[in-house]
């Protein structure tokens, strides 16, 4: 399995080699991916469903405790057979959604790593594992939702998603770590398993609200909902996926997944149970002001995450039970829906429903899969959406803090959400037809299989839950959920209930509301002045904030000139290296005079080279001193024996001597630039900085906090490294991972001065070199 | 612009060059067992080629490296680094664990600590190579 994840990544980064050899045949091939993993994880559920809990090890850094192991049980059984049933679909409606597109290459690469990351996610068992996969879920999504990058509203847009779910990264990263502390573990399964009760811990609550801002930006639950709609600037193949299906739900996972150890104290029943109501309600009061379908199906998209989250929060049996049907069936009917709207853009030329109308003639496919779907959306009997409602109202009746709220909420939430249903499904293909930008035909059939085979998935699921396995999987989801067996089985007839009663009232208003949508939508314009100061203003204004912060830092701090960085830097290393210096140990001038001859002039000679350093005022000059103190610095590794790093150190002396002198030929002309008062200030912080080093190097030496290991690295070279060149084998062996590390900073310096050398060249030689001197801003000394 | 035009420099930088960049094979490949090492070749290296950017300039230089961008090197260094790592996997041990095979005709030790220090070897001689050109580059635009 964890081959199959990282396969996804290499087969992402391989997609643009695929294009090219197999063109438009691409997505086709690419949505084998999907599909195949969907096999394997339905051959795995048999085995999950008997045994329980999986967990694929695979030993990573053995001696940190870090290993990528995966974890399959009924939650990320349900997860990933989402996440791969859903992907094959929308790879496939891809293909032909985007066909001909230049950048589809790239398309085709945020995507499948994308969906590699989401599974990764779903299954990791490492908490810093699952981290890294939610952070890299928000990446290719900011890549997927900027992908019409021309576009400064897409570009703004997945800046703001990736901003508020990156944000709330951080915090579940901090609640992670706590978690991990704890617990005692950083491994979901033996955390899930262990008989300490968590609630009682003192981190319990900072952990908690950590965990929740995670979940919460991630999963778009009020006030961080706003982000959510604006994703709607990406392709539609890519809402459908990642902003319904899949991604948005990740915060979901995760709340669901940590319930049984965290879930059930008053903190988490009313956090979650307010916040998903609020959220609910919301998002359905909101989708009805919007006429651009997208919208619509964002907002009600929305509104079944605070479902989802209102239902974990009131937790009782019945709510888990909800929650898992709730699950499946959104993921369905939205995923269809969100194609199908792809369908009617890519169609007519507009996304505006109010555009559309008659369109069941020319596209009579079309027009039943968005009736079937938005009846399981509406939850209609007999579909699937159906029995997810009547669970949610059930769960809600049943709540048992603060019940009256809840019960009303959702009441109004279903009302609203059956207009959104009616408006989706009747608009656009009832009614008279209208002129639309481009004249509509059928779509072709790579885009009608994926919405089909999901919107007549949920009738069947809907007619046979027990007979297709939905019960199976869902008792084992919801059994990994409560933490405890919770038999699931579903059907369409719970008996002549209150739930029922509301279904059916809800059904009439919502139907009446869909008739008058034009003249509400008119009453709640006028609402629009009160709306502008909703979430989204907060966002700006923070924003606009961070700006103006950094503006003022970077004027004061990096104004430009190498000087003042220079003694910026050294301030602060003096305050930091001092304050530990002087306050935890107290160095001892412990000074053996026994120095030989050689020794003192080599030391002497350095000293003179710094000192001439500072007081030429000829740059060559200054340059050659410098070098004279770097050769004596390899004449001391070579008198104490250390050959490789006197070669070295010649060699780097030699490369910095050459940069240098080409940088020289750049400088304006030598010229006295500072008072007498600064070259004190400057002259004060160079000897204090001096002093701490010495006395840093004293009490480094003087203070023996742990056993040598070079001892060990001088035994083991030999024999187990197979080298006798010890610097050698600590570079490319013992330490290979610092080394890998350090590779990485290099290229990366490489490329930064490349980049800056070129960017000024470029700049010389197009336009006047005003615009240049105008950047750097002279706040003080000439 | 830095060009000498002297003849000593030009024919000594034309016979130096090859030899140094042998030199720094030689110090690459006994790197394991005596000093050397893929840093200190690379930088040899990136002097040698350096020399030869002093003695005839930007332009003779990219024409000796054939088309290959240092920018190139720099990629492929990260490269060779990554995939050292690879193998340990295969042989279901911890990422980074070095492998050793012997290459049995001509007594060649071959391991992954090696394919590491190539690609320190070209990450080296890239950042250096690159800083250096581009240096000399806009050099060469000023009046």
């Amino acid at each position: 399995m964890q081959f199959a994840v990282l396969m996804g990544f290499v087969l992402a980064a391989s997609s643009p080699l695929l294009n090219r050899w197999f063109g438009e045949r691409t997505s086709l091939l690419l949505a084998l991916f999907p599909a195949l993993l969907a096999g394997w994880l339905f051959s795995q559920a048999p085995l999950v469903l008997s045994d329980g809990p999986q967990l694929l090890e695979w030993s990573w850094v053995p001696s940190l405790g870090i290993s990528l192991s995966f974890l399959l049980d009924g939650l990320s059984l349900l997860f990933g057979l989402l996440i791969t049933v859903i992907g094959t679909c929308v790879l496939v409606y891809a293909g032909g959604y985007l066909k001909g597109h230049q950048d589809i290459a790239r398309f085709h690469l945020a995507l499948v790593a994308f969906m590699a990351s989401m599974l990764g996610l779903v299954l990791a068992d490492g908490l810093l594992t699952l981290f890294i996969f939610w952070e890299l879920t928000s990446i290719t999504s900011y890549l997927l939702i900027g992908f019409n990058h021309t576009d400064i509203e897409a570009r703004k847009s997945a800046r703001q998603g990736l901003f508020v779910t990156v944000a709330g990264g951080l915090a579940l990263m901090a609640g992670l770590v706590l978690l991990g502390i704890a617990s005692g573990s950083w491994s979901l399964s033996e955390i899930l398993q262990s008989d300490d009760d968590l609630r009682q811990h003192a981190l319990y609550a900072p952990m908690l609200i950590c965990l929740l801002l995670g979940a919460f930006t991630k999963s778009a639950q009020f006030p961080f909902h706003f982000w959510l709609p604006n994703a709607m600037a990406a392709p539609t193949p890519v809402s459908a996926y990642l902003h319904s299906a899949t991604m948005v739900k990740a915060g979901i996972y995760l709340l669901a997944r940590l319930q049984p150890e965290l879930g059930g104290t008053a903190m988490w029943v009313t956090i979650l149970s307010v916040v998903g109501a609020t959220t609910m309600l919301t998002g359905a009061f909101l989708a009805i002001h919007h006429t651009n379908i997208k919208k619509l199906l964002a907002y009600s998209t929305i509104m079944a995450l605070g479902t989802l989250t209102m239902l974990l929060g009131i937790g009782s049996e019945y709510a888990m039970t909800a929650f898992v049907t709730f699950l499946l069936a959104h993921s369905m009917y939205k995923g269809a829906l969100f194609m199908v709207a792809g369908i009617l853009d890519h169609e007519t030329g507009t996304k505006d429903v109010t555009a559309m109308g008659g369109l069941r003639s020319v596209m009579p496919v079309t027009a039943v899969i968005a009736f079937v779907a938005a009846l399981s959306l509406a939850g209609v009997p007999p579909l699937f959406g159906f029995i997810g409602k009547e669970l949610m109202l059930e769960a809600a009746l049943g709540a048992e803090r603060v019940q009256l709220l809840l019960v009303l909420f959702a009441f109004l939430a279903a009302i609203l959400t059956i207009a959104v249903a009616a408006i989706i499904a009747l608009r656009p293909f009832y009614g008279a037809r209208h002129e639309t930008p481009q004249i509509p035909h059928e779509a072709p059939l790579s885009m009608l299989i994926g919405p089909g085979l999901l919107a007549f998935g949920s009738l069947a699921l809907g007619l046979a839950p027990a007979v297709l396995g939905a019960d199976a999987l869902l008792t084992s989801a919801a059994t990994a959920v409560a933490g405890e067996t919770l038999p699931v089985s579903l059907s369409l007839w719970y008996g002549v209930n209150v739930a029922l009663i509301m279904s059916v009232v809800s059904l009439i208003f919502g139907f009446l509301l869909f008739k008058r949508w034009d003249s509400v939508r008119a009453q709640l314009a006028r609402l629009a002045p009160v709306m502008r100061h909703g979430p989204e203003a907060g966002y700006e204004g923070l924003m606009n904030g961070v700006v103006r912060f950094s503006e003022w830092q970077t004027r004061l701090l990096q104004n430009g000139y190498m000087r003042n960085y220079i003694l910026v830097m050294l301030v602060v290393l003096i305050a930091l290296i001092g304050n530990s210096i002087l306050l935890r140990h107290s160095p001892q001038l412990a000074l053996s005079l026994d120095v030989r001859f050689h020794e003192v002039i080599v030391v002497g000679t350095m000293a003179m080279g710094a000192l001439f350093a500072t007081i030429s005022r000829s740059r060559l000059g200054a340059v050659v001193s410098v070098g004279i103190m770097g050769f004596s610095i390899a004449l001391i590794f070579i008198l104490f024996s250390a050959p490789d790093l006197g070669i070295t150190q010649l060699l780097v002396e030699t490369m910095t001597v050459i940069l240098l002198v080409l940088v020289l030929f750049r400088l304006p002309r030598f010229s006295n630039l500072s008072t007498n008062l600064e070259r004190i200030r400057d002259g004060a912080v160079a000897a204090t900085m001096g002093v701490l080093i010495f006395l840093l190097i004293i009490t480094a030496w003087s203070i023996d906090q742990f056993e040598s290991i070079s001892t060990y690295m001088v035994e083991n070279s030999a024999p187990l490294a197979y080298g006798r060149n010890i610097v050698n084998v600590i570079l490319v062996d013992y330490r290979a991972l610092d080394t890998l590390g350090e590779m990485f900073v290099l290229a990366l310096a490489a490329i930064g001065v490349i980049a800056m050398l070129k960017l000024r060249h470029g700049e010389t030689e197009g336009k006047a070199t005003d615009s240049d001197k105008a950047s750097v801003k002279e706040p003080y000394d000439g | 612009m830095v060009k000498s035009g002297t003849i000593i420099l030009n024919t000594a930088a034309r016979f130096l060059m090859p030899l140094q960049l042998m030199f720094s094979v030689f110090l690459l490949l006994r790197g394991h067992d005596e000093p050397g090492g893929g840093f200190i070749a690379g930088l040899v290296a990136a002097g040698a080629f350096t020399l030869y950017l002093f003695a005839f300039g930007v332009s003779a230089t990219k024409e000796v490296l054939r088309m290959v961008d240092p920018r190139d090197l720099i990629g492929a260094g990260l490269f060779f680094g990554m995939i050292s790592v690879v193998p340990a996997w295969f042989m279901g041990q911890p990422f980074l664990t070095a492998q050793w095979w012997t290459i049995p005709v001509i007594d060649f030790k071959a391991s992954t600590p090696l394919i590491f220090d190539i690609g320190v070897y070209l990450a080296v001689l890239g950042s250096v190579m690159g800083m250096v050109m581009a240096l000399m580059e806009v050099d060469k635009d000023e009046p």
